[in-house]
């Protein structure tokens, strides 16, 4: 499924639009960089509370489709900066990551 | 006898300690570089990986260092090498869920004690070397897809 079309089905807002056509396979919702780095696939919405730099670097390394900020947490600037030069896709929901993930899966999985 | 491949790359990044507003900044240049070369994306995937645990590691616990790129004709090694304080019991170390990471650190998210063991599963080769009060150097070693002999 299209990000832009699970992005409007979850009602995230979107930080940084760079690729509405990426294809997102699953999801994985974490907030240890550890575990996400060994089991996100390619192509995961990445569903975080954390929102610092390292969080950009995590998600461009494993090629997620996409870092969703749970229940309404924002990064800073500098984070989206970093996400716009990285090109990776950033967005916040106000639901809380169990609902965020509830969705996706309801979403990829009909 | 050991076989001499020539180097197609090599890069050294010095790493300052405890600076994490550039702590991922070398594992994104190198994950670029090999992107660059055209390397197969599970090698780039498995080298970004293993380089991230280790420079956060050089980061989070050293006295600062540097790593060192290699790419060879068969081969992607990553060299740390950090000026101390050295790791008095690796096995420890390495064991999953073994930490010691700051509460600060923890609340970002790091010290899962799952950074030694994500770098040894991404790599074919995979040695630390230890001296308390010297320093620590770890080599990783990803092959490019060799044939068997």
């Amino acid at each position: 499924m299209q990000l832009a079309q699970i992005a409007a089905d979850l009602g995230l807002e979107c930080l940084v639009p760079l690729e509405p056509e990426r294809e997102v396979r699953g999801g994985y919702c974490s907030d240890l960089l550890s575990d996400v780095l060994a089991h996100t696939q390619p192509g995961d919405l990445w569903i975080t509370h954390q929102r610092h730099l390292n969080v950009v670097a995590v998600g461009k390394l494993r090629e997620v489709a996409g870092i969703v900020f749970a229940r309404g947490l924002r990064p800073s600037p500098d984070v989206v900066a970093r996400a716009q030069t990285e090109r990776v896709n950033l967005f916040v929901s106000p639901d809380p990551a169990f609902e965020v993930a509830g969705k996706l899966y309801r979403a990829l999985h009909p | 006898m050991v076989r001499r491949t020539n180097v197609v790359l090599r890069r050294i990044y010095p790493i300052a300690p405890r600076d994490l507003e550039q702590a991922g900044t070398v594992s994104t240049h190198v994950r670029r570089e090999l992107l660059a070369l055209g390397m197969n994306p599970d090698v780039v995937r498995r080298a970004s990986v293993v380089c991230f645990e280790g420079e956060m590691n050089m980061v989070l616990y050293s006295q600062g260092g540097r790593i060192i790129l290699l790419v060879k004709e068969d081969r992607v090694e990553i060299l740390f090498s950090d000026h101390g304080p050295g790791i008095a019991d690796i096995d420890l170390a390495s064991q999953p869920g073994y930490s010691t990471a700051p509460d600060w650190a923890r609340e970002l998210g790091f010290g899962a004690g799952l950074g030694i063991n994500n770098m040894e599963k991404n790599s074919d080769l995979f040695k630390i070397r230890s001296r308390v009060g010297e320093g620590t150097v770890v080599r990783a070693t990803i092959l490019v897809g060799v044939p068997f002999f």
